[in-house]
């Protein structure tokens, strides 16, 4: 269920999921949409084309830039499904314009890395 | 969230796309925060200027703005950007580095921003009365206008920040609204912290906690100006939260967490990742006058042992130096650098440098990030192995 909406918009690809929240700024290669934290689960994957499910993003306010840049080098995400809404993430996604929604706990959990996923803003429907 | 004509208009972009893309950035931060209006700011504060963090994309997004004929309606600054134009020369930089980075500085200039390249603006500008409303998007100086300064700002994005510097508006969120106690406190159970200490219990509590947290067992009265810009900084790095509430209430019925030694050594064993820095840096934050003067008082006439980065303001290196202090620092070996700062610095090349030693959190987050290791000590430490 898809508690609100951040950003609108229509995506459908692969989940790729992380438990941990996302530090943009530091952990993610604006030019290649890798996670380069190391310490991060998702260390060493690109964000490039998935549908990003995380809990909600963390850390420096300049992170609003690094998903802007991921956009303007082709290697963003389809669209962000976040449990918890945080400014970096908001605002990233809305100059960027990649679709951001949050969704309840039930449905946070149910989303699995590898499923398909289709979001639909104007219907409210993910599926 | 309700807008007004005014605003609907300037969200269908009958105010030019420049408007309509800072209202687009405030309708999902109003989203965001669950605000049901826009109220006027008086202080914005930008990050989003440090080359090395905004790469190619920021740097055209800025100049295409700026060319499009971007200004900022109320009082706006800057957060550090990646060197110090008086002696950049001596780093190596490339000119390509240099010319994109001035670029950036160019386009806030021309966006009339004051080029104030500071993480600190709560100790180089005089505050605002209590309660007014501000956009701070710096993390640290966020946590630290909210919970220290009395005044009210979102833990904002660098793009929320500059929409609200282009509208002088932003969303009227809970965080600017009401001073409630927070679902959560953080018990402090470590005895005589240092600021390392602070940093670490910041960076516990920002992962915890959700928009605000409260912490018991210290008080802001008890803390010096380091150990209170540590644990601002170490909150800011790790979380969403932007704000603290100090509170003696361990019978409220908020959830409890506590923090002590055990919780403290987990924090330092994930940031501390190298035995021995190659060089020192002092400065994220970045320091102000008191930690400056601190400084030399402590080292007592001794030397670093190595190259130590000292980052601060320009203003308050121009203030130092009129008091002597710069020749002095510089004499014990320090590089003193202003408008830059330890986080994500081009200064500090991962492909020279294994690992640094520094006493700052927050900057051991971002540079264990860019691949250097990190030696984290509290400063007096750093004084007594470092120095002779």
């Amino acid at each position: 269920m898809i508690s609100k909406i951040l950003v609108g918009g229509m995506a459908e690809g692969v989940i790729l999921k992380s438990e941990k929240p996302i530090n943009f700024l530091g952990a993610v290669d604006k030019k290649t949409g890798v996670i380069g934290e190391t310490n991060h689960e998702l260390y060493g994957q690109s964000l490039k084309g998935v549908m990003l499910v995380f809990p909600s993003g963390a850390g420096s306010s300049v992170g609003a830039y690094t998903i802007y840049s991921l956009s303007v080098n082709d290697v963003a995400p389809l669209a962000m499904i976040c449990q918890k809404a945080d400014l970096t993430v908001a605002t990233g996604c809305a100059v960027a314009g990649i679709p951001l929604v949050l969704v309840d706990k039930e449905s946070f959990n149910s989303l699995q890395t590898g499923r398909q996923l289709r979001l639909d803003t104007e219907a409210q429907t993910i599926t | 969230m309700e807008l007004t004509r005014e605003e609907e208009d300037a969200l269908a972009g009958r105010h030019g796309d420049v408007m309509q893309m800072a209202y687009r950035i405030l309708v999902a931060t109003g989203e965001a925060t669950d605000a049901e209006k826009l109220i006027p700011i008086r202080w914005a504060h930008l990050s989003g200027v440090n080359y090395n963090t905004i790469g190619d994309a920021g740097q055209e997004f800025l100049k295409s703005i700026s060319e499009r004929g971007a200004k900022v309606r109320v009082r706006t600054t800057l957060n550090p950007m990646g060197f110090d134009a008086d002696n950049v020369n001596e780093y190596g930089l490339s000119d390509e580095f240099i010319s994109k980075q001035l670029s950036i500085g160019d386009s806030y200039r021309t966006m009339d921003v004051a080029p104030s390249f500071s993480c600190i603006p709560y100790e180089i500008y005089e505050m605002p009365q209590k309660g007014e409303q501000v956009a701070f998007a710096e993390s640290n100086a966020a946590i630290h206008a909210n919970s220290f300064d009395g005044i009210k700002t979102n833990k904002e994005s660098a793009f929320s920040a500059l929409a609200s510097a282009l509208t002088g508006k932003s969303p009227y969120s809970d965080l600017r609204r009401e001073d409630k106690e927070a679902d959560l406190t953080v018990q402090m159970r470590v005895k005589e912290p240092d600021e390392l200490a602070y940093g670490m219990l910041g960076f516990f509590a920002g992962r915890v906690g959700d928009t605000s947290v409260n912490i018991s067992g210290v008080t802001p009265s008890g803390m010096d100006r380091r150990q209170c810009k540590a644990l601002c900084g170490g909150m800011g790095t790790s979380g969403t939260c932007a704000k603290i509430r100090f509170t003696d209430n361990e019978e409220s019925r908020s959830e409890k967490v506590e923090f002590g030694d055990e919780e403290m050594r987990r924090v330092r064993d994930e940031l501390s990742t190298a035995e021995k820095g190659d060089l020192i840096t002092l400065g994220s934050p970045q320091l102000g006058l008191w930690e400056i003067s601190d400084l030399l008082r402590r080292l007592r006439g001794r030397s670093f042992r190595k190259r130590c980065l000292v980052f601060c303001p320009r203003t308050v290196k121009e203030q130092a130096q009129t008091q002597g202090h710069i020749q002095r620092l510089e004499s014990a070996g320090c590089e003193v650098l202003s408008d830059c700062c330890t986080c994500l610095s081009p200064l500090i090349d991962p492909r020279e440098t294994d690992a640094v030693t520094t006493n700052s959190v927050k900057g051991a987050f971002y540079l264990n990030a860019g691949g250097v290791g990190v030696d984290l000590k509290p400063l007096s430490d750093i004084l007594e192995e470092e120095t002779a």
